[in-house]
């Protein structure tokens, strides 16, 4: 503003030169009538080719691209949502089976592991079982044997008994060293 | 300019003949005027007829050219109408774009403003109101003129209101073509003087170290001329839009 104003008084000393070049006497461009019939003519012949131009060609094709282009963006904006949906449920299966999948493998490997458990468990049992079965039949084949082997000792006391007795020149029965050695053992 | 010519920034207005044309006695000789009005439909028609040619899916810049323009006036006429007055598109576009062609056109240097002729602005002003009363009485009868009577006035008020209203109603084409008129004319008068008294400056001796100060303002006062060709084309065109919403719903 104080710009304007600086700029119209700096040139105010100037008008009086500007002003004396100025001839005059000439009308007002604007308000001669005599023009008014030429600029009507013309303007209707212009702008009633332009609105003819405008209402049948170029705004119903500018409105129609207008409308194909919503169309297609809002087609491609739908499609998009749609995959973005069937992604989701695709994603929502592919967990679910994941899921179910880790669950299974869980299950298998449990049972598995209780099988094999259970199976070793039998075997321990059936070499157990099969131990001591073994073990009872070698104990009664030593207590035989220990009793064999007792018997023979008793057999052979009686011999050695008889011999010895015999030897130092005494008389002796089989019933009395029996006895004898029952004593001793008694 | 260095003939010492006086700038006369009425020049700038006057009709030339090019070529002398009578019809029926009627003087409608092929102007100056009538050049940059053929220029005007020309530019128009370049970016909406041709430049939507193609229809292309994904718009080359005359194409957006057309469609910014087509939203443009489609939403102005929207927002104050309604709907119902797409029904008016062509005629608001057609305007729009003319009127504002005009103005632009206008700003190139030696060139003829179409729009700085008050027989223009007025055919265009007395173009719009005919439109509204042909509508509204088409549309609504004799209930268009309820217009100029404000609903739930009591009767003494109405007897001062409603010569007031038609009065005001019978302005609207005076005011809407003043309007583009006085700021068509007086844009290029200031532009015409300051850059005429840039001119004069220079050749005026000592003067001419003060030369730069008016052509400064011309730069800016072009800056400014270009807003107010859109503006004033804007507002005619709204303007327009709301004179025609009367016609559509005239109840108050």
């Amino acid at each position: 503003m104080r710009f304007v104003l600086v700029t119209l008084i700096a040139t105010l000393p100037a008008l009086p030169a500007l002003a004396a070049g100025d001839g005059g006497g000439h009308r007002f461009p604007p308000f001669d009538s005599s023009t008014y019939a030429g600029q009507l003519f013309w303007l209707v012949l212009t702008f009633g080719t332009l609105y003819a131009l405008m209402s049948r060609v170029a705004l119903p094709r500018i409105g129609s691209v207008l409308e194909e282009r919503r169309a297609t963006i809002e087609g491609a904006l739908r499609a998009a949502s749609a995959a973005q949906k069937e992604a989701e449920e695709q994603a929502a299966a592919l967990e679910a089976s994941l899921v179910k999948a880790r669950a299974n493998a869980q299950a298998i490997a449990t049972e598995a592991r209780d099988k094999s458990s259970r199976e070793i468990e039998a075997q321990r049992v059936s070499v157990e079982k099969d131990l001591a079965t073994k073990l009872a039949a070698a104990e009664a084949r030593i207590t035989e044997t220990k009793m064999q082997a007792m018997g023979n000792v008793e057999a052979i006391a009686k011999d050695a008994v008889a011999a010895i007795v015999e030897q130092l020149g005494g008389k002796t029965t089989d019933a009395a060293v029996a006895k004898a050695i029952n004593a001793a053992q008694g | 300019m260095a003939s010492g010519k006086a700038i006369e920034p009425m020049q700038q207005f006057e009709i030339k003949k090019i070529v002398e044309l009578q019809l029926f006695g009627t003087d409608i000789s092929f102007t100056n005027a009538s050049v940059w009005m053929l220029i005007a439909l020309a530019v128009i028609s370049l970016i909406t007829v041709y430049g939507s040619a193609q229809r292309a899916m994904v718009p080359g810049r005359l194409q957006s050219l057309s469609e910014m323009s087509y939203e443009f006036v489609a939403n102005t006429l929207t927002g104050v109408t309604g709907k119902e007055g797409m029904q008016f598109f062509p005629f608001v576009f057609s305007l729009f774009m003319f009127v504002f062609a005009a103005n632009l056109l206008g700003m190139i240097p030696g060139s003829f403003t179409v729009t700085s002729q008050i027989v223009v602005t007025a055919a265009f002003a007395l173009l719009v109101i005919g439109t509204v009363v042909a509508v509204g009485v088409a549309k609504h009868g004799s209930h268009f003129f309820g217009l100029f009577v404000p609903s739930g006035v009591p009767v003494p008020i109405l007897i001062l209101m409603v010569p007031i209203e038609i009065i005001s109603f019978l302005s609207r084409p005076v005011s809407l073509s003043l309007r583009l008129f006085g700021n068509m004319l007086a844009g290029h008068i200031v532009l015409k003087a300051f850059g005429g008294l840039t001119v004069m400056l220079l050749g005026a001796g000592a003067w001419a170290v003060i030369s730069p100060l008016p052509l400064l303002m011309a730069v800016a006062v072009t800056a400014l001329e270009f807003l107010v060709a859109f503006l004033q084309a804007y507002v005619f065109t709204i303007l327009t839009c709301v004179y025609l919403n009367d016609a559509l719903h005239p109840g108050h």
